[in-house]
């Protein structure tokens, strides 16, 4: 029997392509700003990117499940909110700190049981939790802005071995997040359900629990994203997290995973495609280009990806057809 | 080994299994046949713990046996082979092969211990002989290599009784042989198996004894040996089949409908040309893979052709999308019902109509007559002999395979195609609906549609056809007139390389 497929060099190419995008990004913005490509600017995209980074892996779990999170913003908020409340009743940032966690997984788990026990469509659930999120969150705050402790600031500010706290946990999340998918059974059985959970149930997998699980993963990731971010604006305000679950699944989507399930990874992946997010950012930024053309830069670059993804799949189809050999 | 006991089973207080009793002893094989809906899935699917039955019960090696999950049955060495395979496309063969139980690098440690399922796997495919690295990704793999990674896994779980549901319908002959030697390894090692199919020839080849399942109840159990095709039909049906084919008769052919002039497309076909005419039915022979359904995808616009002209009803179509092909009287049923010729939630009402929507639609803004198009499809409903049982609205999904092919052809016969592609139109359904089938086809070719029809059940061919075409290798290597048909003959022209070399 002969292999079904021949992977092509236009494959390989296309299989990199959110890489190849990143280094034309890189070696375009250091082509038109000396500041751009410098140690402390490096640093200071990865400090930009932590948080959003830490949502975008929190989503690519649920994305592999060929599911969705629109609450990850609002699950952000809540926690920071009750957070937030705790330190100026003089909570140690020690004890806050895992409550906060607690409560993104516990919204995440709300998300889960009516996605499993009651069979609604994550897309519908997460919307609805995303607007009671974001309702809990104004109700605990009075819409009101809150500022934190001190504390909280020293936090982000904090370095070890010469690089910011943020970072660190970032790089922790996403080697965590990359362990679990690729190397512990739970993480394989992620991509197993995202690909076909009948087969998955046939296969005596328990899909319902692989969802419940990656939806509390993905609350629990919302925390910590908060967190991150508090750390670098100690402010607790009525718009924090708003729509950040779309940056999120950019992120995602840009570093490969697919919203149909099954295929896409931590690292490089989801980690890169925030990167490359932030550095067009950082670089528009640094190049003072009108603020509000951001957007629409980034979401060329979204799109553009999405292409080459397309793209990719039809390569792949087109060397899937079957070949039958004609003699000459 | 295994025994059913009184094994009873009602859906909705319908009994679809009724007191089959039958044992299965240690190193046999087992055919168990019958028409679709004779019971055989339930029975399956109680064995293999995704049912429990109402009534009787079940011994495993002697003790009592009641899988209540996949994995129960999984734990007591049942393993279980679907006739959709259950493989992630996404996921390594080693990672498919152990999926349900990780084997962890220590106890304490929840990671995947890879260097032992790569070794284990790479053992369990040597004994399947798929010599692929354990790392491959699956959706790399054909369709036969896709079966072997299946046995792998059943042979993973240290099974004792394999269960396989059709495993050959998407396979090609030369891994249906490879796929039989195994079986036959397996069975000489103590294995016992329960072979479902279709196939009854493959099933008295491979099985030491055949049970025969009818409405729900064990019509027979015999040793293979003493067995034929036409006494299983016989049991299967409850009464004989006489005429599978309608006869030829006095059918008579008209003007060319459909030409095809040296088609050709690198890597799939090559110098094809044919002439199909009105009232005839042509078949294309060859093994799978020889380009069969490559041309028919071609002649209906589905894929390119780099040379070579289509005429239908004398006119050029080459370049036509589908779409104007239909509209110029062409029809596809193709191989793959559920995936390409279903819309397998809607309704039989809505499939049975879904081509034909321009014929119902009125005015300028295209508006639908309902009666109109109800009344069409209550009529093709009866002519092709469509279960009386189910309602319009209800979901295609729910119909046996028989039934849902015969929405496939009353949705194109909708549409008054001049001409007829049929690939393997009687895949995976059982006797009874394939007579039916084969009646449909001779009278339309008897009203005058040119039909080509692709199969690889030489039966069918001969018995059905007025000219028979074989490929191999994309070219037509033979060509013969009802007169002529010689299976034989076909054979050797469908194979002669492999033969030869």
């Amino acid at each position: 029997m002969k292999p079904v497929l021949q992977h092509s060099a236009v494959l390989r190419l296309l299989h990199q392509a959110p890489l190849l995008l990143f280094a034309v990004v890189l070696l375009g913005f250091g082509a038109l700003s000396p500041a751009f490509l410098t140690v402390a600017n490096g640093v200071n995209i990865l400090v930009q990117t932590a948080s959003t980074g830490i949502l975008a892996v929190g989503m690519t779990f649920v994305l592999l499940t060929a599911g969705v999170d629109l609450s990850v913003g609002s699950i952000l908020f809540v926690s920071a909110a009750v957070g937030g409340k705790l330190l100026l009743s003089g909570w140690p940032l020690a004890g806050t700190l895992p409550v906060m966690v607690a409560i993104g997984a516990a919204l995440g788990a709300l998300n889960a049981v009516f996605i499993t026990r009651f069979a609604i469509m994550a897309f519908v659930v997460t919307l609805a939790t995303r607007y009671f999120g974001r309702g809990l969150g104004l109700r605990i705050t009075e819409t009101r802005a809150m500022n934190l402790p001190e504390g909280m600031y020293q936090l982000g500010a904090a370095h070890w071995l010469g690089v910011p706290l943020p970072v660190w946990v970032f790089a922790l999340v996403g080697l965590l997040a990359h362990g679990v998918l690729t190397r512990t059974a739970f993480g394989r059985h992620v991509y197993a359900v995202g690909a076909d959970p009948e087969a998955a149930r046939k296969a005596g997998l328990y899909p319902e629990r692989v969802i419940f699980a990656v939806f509390v993963i993905c609350g629990g990731c919302a925390a910590v994203a908060g967190i991150v971010t508090l750390s670098q604006a100690p402010a607790v305000s009525p718009g924090l997290g708003n729509n950040r679950e779309f940056m999120a699944i950019a992120a995602a989507v840009l570093g490969g995973t697919s919203l149909f399930g099954g295929r896409g990874a931590v690292l490089p992946g989801t980690v890169l495609g925030a990167l490359l997010i932030q550095t067009i950012e950082n670089g528009l930024n640094i190049l003072n280009v009108n603020p509000y053309l951001y957007p629409i830069v980034t979401s060329g670059v979204i799109l553009l990806a999405v292409l080459l993804d397309a793209a990719r799949c039809r390569v792949l189809a087109e060397a899937g057809r079957r070949r039958i050999f004609v003699e000459s | 080994m295994i025994g059913f006991r009184n094994i009873t089973k009602r859906f909705f207080g319908v009994p679809v299994l009724r007191d089959v009793s039958f044992a299965v002893p240690p190193g046999h094989t087992v055919g168990l046949v019958g028409e679709n809906g004779a019971g055989k899935s339930t029975l399956m699917n109680i064995l293999g713990g995704n049912l429990q039955p109402d009534a009787g019960s079940m011994l495993l090696d002697g003790r009592p046996y009641a899988p209540r999950t996949p994995r129960d049955a999984a734990r007591s060495g049942v393993a279980f082979i679907h006739q959709e395979l259950n493989l992630f496309p996404n996921l390594s063969i080693a990672e498919n092969v152990f999926v349900a139980g990780f084997p962890r690098r220590a106890r304490w440690l929840p990671l995947l211990d890879r260097r032992r399922i790569h070794d284990r796997t790479r053992e369990l495919l040597a004994q399947v002989e798929l010599s692929r690295p354990p790392e491959t990704p699956v959706e790399h793999l054909s369709a036969g290599e896709r079966q072997l990674v299946e046995i792998a896994k059943a042979l993973a779980l240290d099974a004792r009784l394999i269960l396989l549901d059709e495993p050959t319908t998407s396979l090609t002959d030369v891994e249906k042989a490879l796929l039989f030697g195994i079986m036959a390894r397996l069975r000489s090692r103590g294995l016992s198996m329960i072979y479902i199919s279709h196939s009854l020839g493959h099933v008295l080849r491979l099985c030491d004894s055949v049970a025969v399942m009818r409405d729900g109840t064990l019509v027979a159990h015999q040793s293979a040996a003493a067995l034929d095709t036409d006494r299983i039909v016989s049991w299967m049906v409850g009464r004989e089949i006489r005429q599978l084919y309608p006869g030829r008769g006095d059918r008579t052919t008209g003007a060319v409908a459909l030409e095809a002039r040296g088609l050709s497309q690198s890597g799939t076909v090559s110098d094809i040309s044919f002439e199909l005419r009105r009232g005839e039915i042509l078949g294309i022979a060859g093994l799978m893979g020889s380009g069969r359904s490559e041309l028919a995808r071609i002649l209906f616009g589905l894929d390119p052709c780099a040379a070579g002209e289509i005429r239908l009803d004398g006119e050029p179509i080459h370049g036509l999308p589908p779409r104007e092909r239909i509209r110029r009287g062409l029809a596809f049923l193709t191989e793959d019902r559920r995936a390409e010729g279903l819309c397998l939630e809607a309704s039989i009402a809505d499939n049975l109509s879904l081509v034909s929507w321009p014929r119902f639609a009125t005015g300028p803004l295209g508006l639908l007559r309902r009666r109109d198009a109800g009344a069409a499809v209550t009529g093709m409903r009866e002519a092709v002999r469509l279960t009386t049982s189910a309602r319009d609205t209800q979901p295609v999904k729910t119909l046996s395979g028989g039934n849902q092919q015969k929405v496939v052809l009353g949705k194109w016969l909708l549409n008054r195609p001049g001409v007829l592609l049929l690939d393997e139109p009687t895949r995976g359904i059982d006797v009874g609906a394939k007579q039916e089938v084969y009646r449909l086809i001779a009278d339309l070719a008897r009203q005058g549609t040119a039909i080509l029809m692709i199969s690889s059940e030489l039966e069918e061919l001969t018995g059905l056809c007025d000219r028979i075409l074989v490929m191999r290798r994309g070219r037509i290597r033979d060509a013969m007139a009802a007169q002529e048909f010689d299976r034989e003959r076909i054979l050797r022209a469908a194979l002669h390389d492999e033969t030869a070399a």
